[in-house]
Order: C-alpha cells, then structure tokens, then sequence
C-alpha cells in the first residue's frame, strides 16, 4: 500500500485506470440493467416494481462499502499521515452518500406500491438514514476547517467512530423484527433466481466499478487543484 | 485526574450561566410541545416521555462548545501537553465533569417538566432510570463532538450535524424502556450497554482529537 501513497506514482496508474473503470463500469451497468429492466422476469408477488432492486441492491452495498473505504482511508491517514490517503477519503465521501441517497429514495419508490408507505421507522431503513447523516457530518467536518490538515484528522476521527453504524445495518434485519426483507444473498448460496441474480450481479459490478471510476477521478482533480494552489502560490511568492 | 474534574466543575459552577442555561433550555423545549400540539392532557400524557429525551438530548448539546474552546484558546490545553497529561485523561476528566455538571441537575428537572407535560405517575420511575443510565452516553458523544470542532467557528451547529445521529441509538433505547412489559428490561440493559460502550470509546476519540488539534 505504501507503493501507492506517493501521489505521483498514483497519478500515473490512476490515468490509465480511470477511463478503463468507467468504460466497463457504464457497460456493466448497461448490460445488468438492460438485462434487469427488460428481460428478468416479473416477480410473482412485486410484479413490475420488483425492477427497483437492480438500483437499490447494489447502492446500498456500495453506499455502505463507500463508508468502509472512506473509514478504512482514514484510518491509512491517521496512523501513516499518508495526505493521499485523505485526498482519497473525502473523493469517496460525496460518492458514497450520494449511493446511499439514491438507494434510500429508491427503497422509498419500491416501499410506496409494496408497503403501502414511502418511509416506516424500521431499524434497516433508521441505520440507513444514520449513515447518510453521517456522511454529511464528514464531508461538514472535513471542510469546516481553514487548515486542511486540521479538517482531515477530524473527520479521520470522525468516520472510525462511526463505522459502528455499518454492523447495525447488516444485522438489523436479524436482530429485529424488521419490515425490510432480510439478505437474500449469503456465503451460503442465494434465495433469488439465476434470471434475476445474473442482471443484479452485473448491475453490481457496473456500480462498483463507476463508483471507483469517480472516486479516482475526484482524486485526480483534488490533486490537480493542490498542484495549482502551490504554483499559486510559489508564483505570488515570487513577484512580492 | 480527579484534580482536573474538580477544577472543571469549580469553573462551571462559579459561572451559574454554564450549568443553569441547559436546564432552562431543557424545561423551555419542554414547554414549547403543549403549543405545538394543543394542551390536551391524554395526548401530552402519551409523548411527554418522548419529549423529555428529546429535550434532554438538545440540552445536552448546549454546553458543548464550552468543553474544550475556552482551554484551547487560553493555552491550558498547552499547558497540560507540556506536563506530558495525556489527552484521554484530560477528556475523561472533562467528560466527567460535563455529566456530573448536567446529568444529575436535569434529574431533579425532570419532575418540574413532568407536570408541566402531565406525565403519568408510573411512567416517572422509568424516565429517571432511563435518563440516569443514559446522560452519561450523551456526555461522552458530546465530549467527542466539542474535541473535534474546537478551534472552530460556528462549532455548536457542526456538533449538533456530529451528536445527533450518532444519539440515535440511545434515544431509540431510552424511549423503548419507558414502555411497559417484559421489554422495558431488555431496552434498559441495551441502553445501559450503548452508555458503558460510548463512555469507554469517546475518551480515545476524544483524546485523538485533542492532540490533531494542537499540531
């Protein structure tokens, strides 16, 4: 990992890296979607609306993987003082409330015909709300500050205390007696049939990959705006 | 350590403002529902519980950016990393002196705010147990809040963003032991187990926090 923290090096991977990610990630996600809203069959219960769950399934997996990720970063900052790894935790922080909005919204749109209800007070859909607000509350934190450095330790500190949200939303569907389904995907085997596993798998994978597609590119020019601050800079420096 | 929280609490108490301003706001909150909602005793009787956690969570937020602004700013905080004090013992000192300072005055606030709502009689024993075992989670969460945006302009709107998802939990907790039944136990014994987990978690936050701020 720490071949990796030089920016530099960084750059030069994440040049090739990006348009390769979002090329197959809008692919992928093509392709399970197109797949998922066209050909998948309806469910006997959910008829149509049962289509939701190629957007909801899988950004709600990565909306709480962008929370990981943006934890696990900040934990790289906090013990290394890698500044790459801070550039890299506040990319992936919008990314991953922005997943996290959309999977809420979606949930609520599917919810609307199903439960008869936009929105109950359930543990799953609660913790979800939680991880939004606490998003928002690191990328308020991160930014609050004038001292860049200063931002980033804090909202570091910030996100470790709050990945104790992300168990709480894997498990609310076991520890309570919830409204929301429990996991239908498991170590075990899956509970969804191959013709509607298949296009949520792909529709998967096209997420992630244009989730690390943005991410990389947030990075790029969150870097490329440090180079400009610091010619700036060095410019000002030279004619006062 | 127990120096620290004697002098804590020797400041906030000869400052009356500091400790008596969450009260009020707690019994101002209170009593601003019985407008909100009408004055009708059955309804109030039926939330009042509710409302005082609420009340009681956004008292506790007040006092938050008298945590650590003022020692930062006069160079105590310094001082104290000049003495090589580690800064998990400063924040449980201050974590503490902030429950001792809040959590057992808003105890005896409660009964004035329960006529004021008409709470039942028997729902009263619950709340206070409830409230005691629960403030001290809502101490630590604020003691972590105050080290991460001390330095900070407008810090009390950003601590509140910071406090109040992460309160969650325990006002799920604290409300679900003022039901009745075999449930109250188990909600008691969570909320008792998210306070014990917060109270031991928010010293290292908190302490982290107070050293990024002084580099």
């Amino acid at each position: 990992m720490h071949r990796f923290a030089n920016p530099a090096r960084f750059l030069k991977i994440a040049r090739v890296a990006t348009p390769i990610t979002a090329l197959l990630g809008l692919a992928l996600l093509a392709a399970g979607l197109g797949l998922g809203l066209f050909s998948s069959p309806p469910d006997y219960l959910q008829g149509e609306s049962v289509r939701i769950m190629y957007v909801h399934v899988p950004t709600a997996w990565f909306g709480m993987g962008g929370y990981l990720f943006v934890a696990l970063a900040s934990a790289a900052f906090l013990v290394w003082r890698h500044p790459l790894a801070d550039v890299a935790a506040r990319a992936a922080a919008p990314v991953g409330a922005t997943f996290t909005a959309v999977c809420l919204m979606t949930g609520a749109l599917w919810g609307r015909p199903t439960w008869g209800t936009y929105w109950v007070w359930d543990a799953r859909l609660t913790s979800m709300l939680v991880l939004l607000f606490l998003y928002l509350g690191y990328i308020a934190l991160a930014n609050a500050y004038d001292d860049r450095e200063r931002g980033g330790r804090a909202a570091a500190i910030l996100a470790l205390v709050g990945v104790v949200n992300l168990p709480i939303i894997k498990f609310s569907v076991e520890w309570w007696n919830t409204l929301h389904q429990p996991a239908s995907i498991r170590m075990s085997g899956s509970s969804i049939h191959p013709e509607m596993l298949q296009p949520l798998l792909l529709a998967a994978l096209g997420f992630q990959l244009i989730f690390a597609a943005t991410v990389l590119m947030r990075m790029r020019t969150a870097l490329a705006g440090q180079v400009i601050a610091a010619r700036a800079a060095r410019l000002a420096g030279a004619h006062g | 350590m127990i120096a620290l929280v004697g002098r804590e609490l020797a400041l906030r108490f000869g400052r009356w403002g500091g400790v008596v301003l969450p009260l009020l706001f707690f019994l101002l909150v209170a009593s601003l529902f019985p407008f909100a909602v009408g004055p009708e005793p059955r309804l109030l009787a039926r939330i009042a519980g509710g409302i005082m956690w609420v009340a009681a969570l956004l008292a506790a937020l007040m006092p938050i950016d008298t945590l650590f602004e003022p020692d930062r700013a006069d160079g105590t905080l310094d001082q104290l990393a000049a003495r090589h004090v580690p800064f998990e013992i400063v924040a449980t000192a201050r974590m503490i002196s902030h429950w001792l300072a809040f959590g057992p005055l808003l105890l005896l606030t409660v009964p004035v705010a329960a006529a004021l709502l008409a709470l039942p009689a028997a729902a009263m024993l619950p709340l206070i147990v409830g409230l005691a075992v629960g403030t001290p989670a809502l101490a630590a969460l604020g003691t972590v809040a105050a080290a991460l945006t001390t330095g900070l302009r407008g810090a009390g709107a950003l601590a509140g963003l910071l406090v109040l998802p992460l309160a969650l939990p325990v006002l799920i907790f604290g409300a679900g032991a003022m039901g009745d039944g075999p449930a109250v136990a188990g909600a008691l014994k969570l909320l008792g187990a998210s306070s014990l987990f917060l109270v031991a978690l928010s010293p290292f936050a908190a302490g982290a926090a107070l050293r990024a701020s002084l580099e």
